[in-house]
């Protein structure tokens, strides 16, 4: 069977597209050949900084040929009709056709269509130029000559060659021809931009991969990953220090070379009085290089990786000493960023407004920071006014928060008020990515209560479902404080996320209360902070696909939520009843129960159609049962009045679990109940009074969740 | 390196001014017309009529030329080796983009002495966007060991109009690229004219005081009443050319015939609030609508243009 190559050859693809690019154009031909009923082996996908590489194998040399059957007139049918067939079916006269007989309606023509499968060469020349004509990068552009045409091809960076050969393994591969704007499919590539940039001559995958590599090229992502880890790992070792590994950095770097080179440089040791993660934050973000750490101190090291695309002829002693220096101007910068940021503000007089508005101490440099955020009026949101407004209604709710908490009001206020303060520092302004982290190291500069430091970084957290949920009371508040604020906001103004738009990233924010809530065992009742029926419907959805998520079926959810929203809004006693209740079902009684409350309420939903709604309303009749009851039924009318008081009593004391077993006491009477008694009696006064006993039932178990929403 | 090249004040590794006569004389050999620097403040080489119109319309061009360039808030006193409120862009544009853009590009930073086999160099993604311009195209920066020494692009849109055909783009920072091939850690310690001794010439000697005089006037004296009143001078101007350079109506001849000079306001727009914003009297949210105000003179520029001959017009 043989095997289809394709390669697309272009400029610097960037890094972060070429995994999906990959997985795309896999995903695309793929298809398109399996459309045409051309089924294939395997298949596999590569991409480097300058290309896209495709390997199918095991494909056919045809397709299967297709007959096919057309009916066309009776035979004497006017000559228009015969005229139709023949050019809907292809024919060029009736000769061309057959006559079938049929008892029925008499002898008509039928046209039979051969159609030979198509080659696949042939298909593979049609599918390709499409699928590079509708690839969907996430940004395209136009380039050269061409592009003064309007339809111009378009591509991530200019594409300059398209290798495309099909053969079997015993033969020489023929190339596929086609051509996309001016570009001829060919069987030839090149290799490394600096070492190998001929053209090179390919017959098939098997060839390809060796031949990239002689031209020093590794095709495979993954294995460039292998090689530039092992090596950073074995340089690191070499110098007794441990590389701190960086998956996303990685990636990227993977997909910056196709030759990887690993070295190391070192910079200047009074660097390291910068915090660790501000020297990590800048070799990795503007240098893409890896940090090591002294596996005795856990310290950063004053040593970097960088990984280079080139085997230099001095051994990367340019090229070490060039990042190096590079570095070091980064460096240079951090140290002054990091110094600036502990010094006065020059202005302080224009600050004293916003100090005092904010209770703001002027003489320590982050409360001062703070201050010039308020003052320089940044906007957080346009219909939800500035930063400074804001971190006044955080203060506000999280002081409010603290005692249901368990922290200090005041401590939580004064870590809200300084929670923002870190946004205007110059280290922040440099690397985003160190907020909070840059005002924890501020305020603990300036001797802030060490829980006051905590929550200035920990206020943003859990910043997705692995990440760590603060346990710090007064982190828990300002965190509690800063989510609420945002999603009771953007509520008021209708900003609500849609569909898979959620540009706020208020998903994240719900489900960060809900975790700081549940994980922390807050009890805290929501709807006086989100008095929004519809947040709440926000919060118990995330709730459900956070359960769900956790492996819990959500449908208990439903059944403990009930009907609607409200009344539901302590988060913590819904996971606690849900928990509860999923532990009872797990149970033989719980099974039971269940089984029981599904039969009584389908023969109540039966009965009340014919009685009408809330015909069985009333309690049962224990008169009536002690005079012409069966001993039975006297004994669900016991036990009912028996457990479901137990159970209300134990629901309103949030004993989940001791209300799970009162309705565990109602299961041997229910079973025998079910067992002996005949529901509808042809006595309609004991057949309504044993319906109004069921409805009792169903009614007890209501106490502790909504049965019929649950599932089996 | 023979001794007669290195011993040559003009070589690019030896002097500021070798390295860029050597990259006007190597674009000059490749066809560019080699401009001499727009005579206003521009934020940047692509500022310049020969960029940013030049761009529009059908008409091949090939230029190269340095601009100064006058970033205010990039001003540090003279006291940061590698930040400067004033420095020069070494700025190519070929449109359509040749085939071999990225082959010539680096052919250049052969001749002006990158040894390729022992420098890393390598072409990192960025995204160009000038939302002042209303122009975004797509590229790299170009890494020399890690350090950017250009930006290559290939423009797809500029002053709001489609670039058909694309113009390629390169911008060297010279100062950087100086320092890298010289092997200078401070900006200020970079030789200016490749003399040694008492004829020596540092960049320093050149710029220092200036940077420091400059840094002074952006950060503190610049007179931002008169700015703000510059700023709408300007934008008045612009729309006033734009709109005397409209063709009659009715007449015969169809162009625009004030495109340049009403450019040449919103140039002088662009770089009036580029001081207003280092001197911090544009909030968050004012600062927006500003950029707005100079993209829209940009674009409407950039259509009177294409009404021009130089735009294609006719």
């Amino acid at each position: 069977m043989p095997d289809l190559l394709l390669e697309l050859f272009s400029e610097e693809i960037p890094a972060r597209m070429q995994r999906k690019a990959a997985e795309d154009l896999k995903k695309l031909v793929t298809d398109a050949l399996v459309e045409r009923g051309l089924t294939y082996e395997g298949a596999k996908a590569f991409a480097t900084p300058r290309r896209l590489a495709l390997t199918i194998a095991g494909l056919p040399v045809r397709g299967r040929d297709v007959r096919e059957e057309r009916k066309g007139p009776r035979v004497g049918a006017p000559d228009a009709a015969v005229q139709g067939f023949l050019k809907a079916a292809g024919l060029s006269s009736l000769d061309q056709a057959t006559i079938v007989s049929d008892p029925k309606k008499g002898d008509s023509y039928v046209a039979v269509i051969e159609k030979p499968g198509q080659e696949t060469v042939a298909a593979i020349a049609e599918i390709v130029p499409a699928v590079i004509r509708a690839f969907p990068w996430p940004k395209s552009m136009r380039w050269g000559k061409a592009s003064a045409q309007s339809g111009s091809l378009r591509w991530v960076r200019p594409l300059h060659s398209i290798l495309c050969t099909f053969g079997a393994e015993t033969e020489d591969p023929e190339v596929v021809p086609f051509e996309v704007d001016g570009i001829h499919s060919s069987n030839i590539t090149y290799g490394h931009r600096f070492h190998a940039p001929g053209p090179i001559t390919v017959k098939r995958f098997d060839d390809y991969v060796p031949s990239l590599e002689r031209a020093k090229v590794v095709l495979d992502a993954d294995r460039r990953k292998q090689i530039i880890a092992a090596d950073a790992k074995n340089l690191a070792f070499a110098a007794g220090l441990e590389l701190i590994e960086d998956e996303g950095l990685l990636e990227e770097v993977a997909g910056l070379v196709e030759w990887p080179v690993v070295l190391m440089g070192d910079f200047e040791e009074r660097f390291l009085d910068i915090p660790g993660e501000a020297i990590r934050a800048t070799i990795r973000a503007n240098q893409k290089c890896f940090v090591l750490r002294d596996p005795n101190s856990g310290e950063l090291a004053n040593r970097f990786i960088p990984v280079s695309n080139l085997m230099a002829s001095d051994g990367g002693l340019a090229i070490t000493a060039g990042n190096g220096r590079v570095v070091r101007a980064r460096l240079s910068d951090a140290a002054y960023f990091w110094q600036t940021d502990r010094g006065p503000l020059p202005d302080l007089d224009t600050l004293k407004e916003s100090a005092e508005k904010l209770g703001l101490d002027l003489a320590k440099p982050l409360d001062q920071r703070m201050a010039k955020l308020d003052r320089l009026g940044v906007v957080f949101h346009a219909k939800l006014g500035t930063q400074g407004e804001r971190v006044q209604r955080i203060a506000a709710l999280a002081k409010e928060l603290a005692p249901i908490v368990g922290a200090d009001p005041a401590l939580a206020e004064r870590a809200a008020k300084l929670a923002k303060a870190d946004l205007p520092t110059e280290m922040v302004g440099e690397f985003p990515e160190l907020q909070g982290l840059m005002g924890r190291k501020y305020a603990e500069l300036q001797g802030e209560n060490p829980s006051v430091a905590a929550a200035i970084e920990e206020h943003y957290k859990p910043l997705g479902p692995s990440d760590r949920v603060p346990t710090d009371p007064v982190s828990v508040a300002v965190a509690l404080a800063d989510k609420l604020d945002t999603l009771v906001g953007f509520w008021a103004i209708d900003e609500k996320p849609t569909g898979s738009k959620d540009p706020y990233a208020l998903r994240r924010a719900a489900l960060g209360v809900i975790r700081l809530v549940v994980e922390n065992g807050v009890r805290l009742e929501l709807s006086k902070f989100a008095r929004d029926n519809d947040l709440l419907s926000f919060f118990h959805d995330r709730l459900k696909v956070m359960l769900r998520d956790q492996g819990a079926r959500h449908d208990l959810v439903d059944a403990v939520l009930g009907e609607g929203a409200s009344g539901n809004d302590d988060l913590l006693l819904i996971t606690r009843r849900v928990a509860a209740l999923g532990r009872f079902l797990e149970t033989e009684d719980g099974k039971s129960l269940l089984a029981g409350y599904k039969r009584a309420a389908n023969i109540l939903k039966a009965e009340e159609k014919k009685d009408g709604e809330g015909a069985f309303a009333d309690a049962a009749d224990l008169q009536l049962i002690a005079a012409a009851g069966l001993i039975e039924e006297k004994a669900l009318a016991v036990a009912l009045a028996q457990a479901t008081p137990k159970a209300e009593a134990a629901v309103a004391a949030e004993d989940y679990e001791g209300a799970m077993s009162a309705l565990a006491e109602l299961r041997p009477a229910v079973d025998a109940f079910f067992d002996k008694v005949t529901v509808n009696d042809p006595d309609p006064a004991l057949r309504a009074n044993r319906l109004k006993l069921l409805n009792q039932l169903r009614e007890a178990t209501r106490a502790v969740a909504d049965f019929s929403r649950i599932a089996g | 390196m023979p001794l007669a090249a290195s011993s040559d004040p003009l070589n690019p590794t030896r002097s500021f001014q070798g390295l860029l006569l050597t990259l006007q004389r190597f674009w000059a050999e490749r066809g560019c017309v080699i401009l001499q620097p727009y005579d206003m403040e521009v934020g940047a080489g692509t500022f310049h009529p020969a960029t940013t119109l030049r761009a529009l319309g059908p008409k091949p061009w090939k230029a190269a030329y340095v601009q100064p360039s006058r970033r205010p808030k990039d001003g540090r006193y003279g006291e940061n080796p590698n930040r400067l409120q004033h420095y020069y862009q070494f700025q190519v544009i070929l449109k359509p983009s040749p085939p071999d853009l990225q082959q010539l590009y680096l052919d250049s930073l052969r001749a002006i002495g990158v040894d390729l086999a022992l420098h890393d160099v390598r072409f990192v993604e960025d995204d160009w966007e000038s939302p002042t311009l209303g122009a975004w195209g797509l590229g790299w920066e170009c890494w020399c060991d890690g350090m950017e020494v250009s930006q290559f692009t290939y423009f797809q849109q500029v002053a709001g109009v489609e670039c058909a055909p694309v113009a390629g783009e390169l911008t060297y920072g010279l100062e950087r690229l100086a320092m890298y091939v010289q092997g200078v850690e401070n900006v200020y310690d970079l030789n200016f004219n490749g003399l040694e001794g008492e004829d020596r010439i540092s960049y320093g000697d050149v710029f220092l005081q200036a940077e420091q005089e400059f840094s002074r006037h952006n950060f503190e004296h610049a007179n931002t009443e008169v700015l703000f009143r510059h700023f709408s001078d300007a934008e008045a101007e612009c729309k006033a050319l734009l709109a005397a350079g409209e063709a009659d109506i009715g007449g015969n001849d169809p162009s625009h015939k004030l495109a340049l000079p009403a450019y040449d306001q919103c140039i002088k727009a662009s770089h009036v609030f580029n001081l207003l914003d280092a001197r911090g009297v544009i909030s968050v949210t004012e600062r927006q609508s500003y950029i707005l105000r100079v993209r829209e003179l940009a674009k409407a520029c950039g259509a009177a243009w294409l009404k021009t001959a130089g735009g294609g017009a006719n």
